[in-house]
């Protein structure tokens, strides 16, 4: 081999080199890519909801009412046979068979519907109105075009005769979408139509608030102390090698932590944001101890040595000059460790948090699901509503960890002091 | 038994997904790119390890365990849909950060004197590279791979949502595997009472995940720890 051979090979295995360097940036890339557009493709869907148009004639004889027509009145009053009534008239049906399948084409929940209705509109008692109704999973699939009609109709969830009246309604143009303002306001549900993220929003939410008043506090601190007042000896550096360790440990420890703490010894109420606050607060708390460390270590001693040089006692050199200069550090580190706080599972579905919980809570005391958990619940089910309905939970929750990591981003550029 | 050879089986399918990834983007990242590639692309990068671990169990359920199905299917090949393959893979995914991260920034503080030193006797920058800069890195390097092991052990839901809950002994990443923290969330979903000898399994099991997650990151912090006042 001459000189010039060597050369070129040692030249080319230089560029194969490069290459997977390259290859291996572009392929962790493509990954989020890839990973955004599924959820989003899949999710954005859920972010509107088919309603059908159906003429309610409010017939007051339907609805058995002793007294005066009034508001209270209305909310006491059995809608169930004006309701079928009304929707057995969209087309025509042979027996009671196919009349079941006219009221599989709405939600569960068209009865309230055409109720709540009423109530808000009292002057159309006895008049033929034009309600839009949620239609049911299989039809809002159906108009979203998630949904391959050439199958045989016994591997179908819509029937043949379904699918003529849906075809037929699509003529009359009574059939419509509108924006899905059930996703946040509704709480879970068996019915993939009107299950909502309201309440494990609210879990969430209630959730990072106890665990943000628990761990705050006391990492700021532990931090202010370990980093200001602590002598450096073998006791704290065993602290410290501790709380490395700690921020480590996988958090499903924490989960069994706090069920075996939290729950069978000091018996608080199982699947509770209260609970879940207090377990996600011992996995944050390391977790915001070392960044809140690095940012005051990041004061340099000058400071304190001219405070102190003034006549500073060593508590106010701390509190009114370290601590307020550290500040953005610390916050964004908080805020960095609540992130992943929210976004945690493992932990909440050993305390419980798995539970189906329709009512959307009002106190961290209540039993609530949380957004990451919601998202495990609702891949279980093997509706295809839920898939998008999924996505669409996915989407907020990367949505608030976005908006929580630029916050920490943009604390940390806009107001950190470069030390040189 | 089981069940710790399908905990190792996944973080091997991790590693070997995570590992060669990671590694490279950590060089190219602090060797080669420019400044306007790498401050664009490390955030991006970072960004997967910001991403909660039931989005990945889902993607990985949904979309990759599927794909893999079809995919075997096609070459004739029986796949389970829920594969320690695409547990292993996702995982994997979901770890590179964790990698490109940290033995970017060991390689970032090699001194540059070493890497002169290379240049001068006319080595190439792929050969400093390897023969000088990631042998000075190395201990940076191994100890974030501990760490990435560590996390592969310890991760919960990808495995609940992706790999399958039967304990099987098997080398074959087309069947479904479970691991220790999916039996733990198994044992503990549902009412049992506290006393219990299953949920005292649970408990044990969550002891011996804790000590050896624990035993790994010691290891690894002093690793990476004592390498950096190397170089101070």
């Amino acid at each position: 081999m001459t000189k010039e051979q060597r050369l070129k090979k040692r030249y080319r295995a230089e560029k194969r080199f490069k290459m997977y360097g390259l290859i291996s940036v572009s392929l962790a890339v493509i990954f989020v890519l890839i990973l955004v557009q599924n959820i989003f493709s899949k999710g954005s869907s859920a972010f509107s909801r088919t309603m059908i148009e159906v003429a309610v004639n409010y017939d007051s004889s339907l609805l058995e009412l002793e007294g005066p027509i009034n508001q209270n009145s209305l909310k006491d009053a059995d809608f169930y046979d004006l309701a079928v009534e009304s929707l057995l008239k969209i087309y025509p049906a042979k027996d009671s068979k196919e009349e079941r399948q006219i009221l599989r084409l709405f939600s569960p929940d068209y009865e309230f519907e055409i109720k709540d209705f009423l109530i808000k509109n009292p002057n159309k008692i006895d008049q033929i109105v034009p309600v839009k109704i949620t239609a049911s999973d299989d039809i809002d699939q159906l108009n979203k075009g998630n949904f391959p009609r050439d199958l045989p109709e016994d591997r179908r969830r819509v029937s043949n005769y379904q699918l003529n009246i849906y075809d037929n309604l699509i003529e009359k143009e009574k059939i419509d979408k509108k924006f899905n303002n059930y996703l946040f306001t509704k709480g879970d549900s068996r019915d993939p139509e009107l299950a909502g993220i309201g309440g494990s929003l609210m879990g969430s939410f209630f959730t990072i608030i106890i665990c943000l008043i628990l761990s705050f506090p006391i990492a700021i601190m532990a931090s202010i102390y370990l980093e200001e007042f602590a002598p450096k000896n073998k006791i704290t550096d065993f602290i410290e090698i501790n709380i490395n360790n700690l921020a480590a440990v996988p958090s499903i420890v924490y989960g069994l932590l706090g069920l075996g703490i939290l729950l069978s010894v000091m018996e608080f109420p199982r699947s509770t944001p209260l609970v879940a606050g207090i377990t996600l607060s011992l996995m944050t708390l390391p977790r915001i101890i070392i960044p809140c460390r690095a940012s005051l270590k990041a004061v340099p001693p000058s400071i304190r040595e001219a405070a102190l040089s003034v006549g500073a006692s060593k508590f106010q050199t701390v509190f009114h000059h370290v601590v307020p200069l550290a500040m953005p550090g610390t916050l964004s580190g908080t805020i960095i460790g609540l992130a992943q706080a929210l976004g945690e599972t493992a932990p909440l579905i050993l305390i419980g948090m798995v539970a189906f919980v329709v009512d959307i809570p009002s106190s961290p005391v209540d039993p609530s699901a949380s957004l990451p958990v919601q998202v495990y619940l609702w891949s279980e089910q093997a509706e295809r509503g839920f898939v998008e309905k999924t996505s669409a939970t996915i989407m907020m929750l990367l949505g608030f960890l976005i908006v929580m990591n630029f916050i920490a981003v943009y604390l940390r550029q806009k107001f950190e002091k470069k030390w040189n | 038994m089981p069940l710790f050879a399908g905990t190792a089986f996944i973080a091997l399918i991790a590693m070997c997904v995570a590992v060669p990834i990671g590694l490279f983007s950590g060089i190219y990242l602090a060797e080669y790119a420019s400044t306007k590639v790498r401050k664009y692309s490390k955030p991006i990068i970072e960004i997967l390890a910001g991403i909660p671990t039931v989005v990945y169990g889902f993607f990985a359920a949904l979309t990759v365990g599927p794909f893999f199905r079809t995919l075997g299917e096609s070459l004739g090949l029986t796949v389970s849909s829920e594969s320690a393959l695409a547990a292993g893979l996702i995982m994997g995914v979901m770890i590179i950060p964790y990698i490109s991260s940290l033995s970017d920034d060991v390689i970032n503080s090699v001194p540059q004197s070493l890497r002169e030193g290379s240049y001068a006797i006319g080595a190439t920058k792929s050969e400093t590279i390897k023969k000088v800069v990631i042998p000075a890195a190395l201990p940076g390097i191994i100890g974030s791979i501990l760490l990435a092991v560590s996390r592969a052990i310890g991760e919960t839901m990808i495995v609940v949502m992706a790999a399958g809950l039967a304990a099987n002994l098997t080398i074959n990443p087309l069947e479904s595997t479970t691991t220790i923290t999916t039996q733990i969330v198994m044992i503990l979903v549902g009412d049992q009472e506290f006393d219990s000898p299953k949920t005292q399994a649970a408990f044990a099991l969550g002891l011996t995940l804790f000590i050896a997650t624990l035993i790994l990151n010691y290891i690894a912090l002093r690793v990476v720890k004592k390498y950096r006042e190397k170089y101070d």
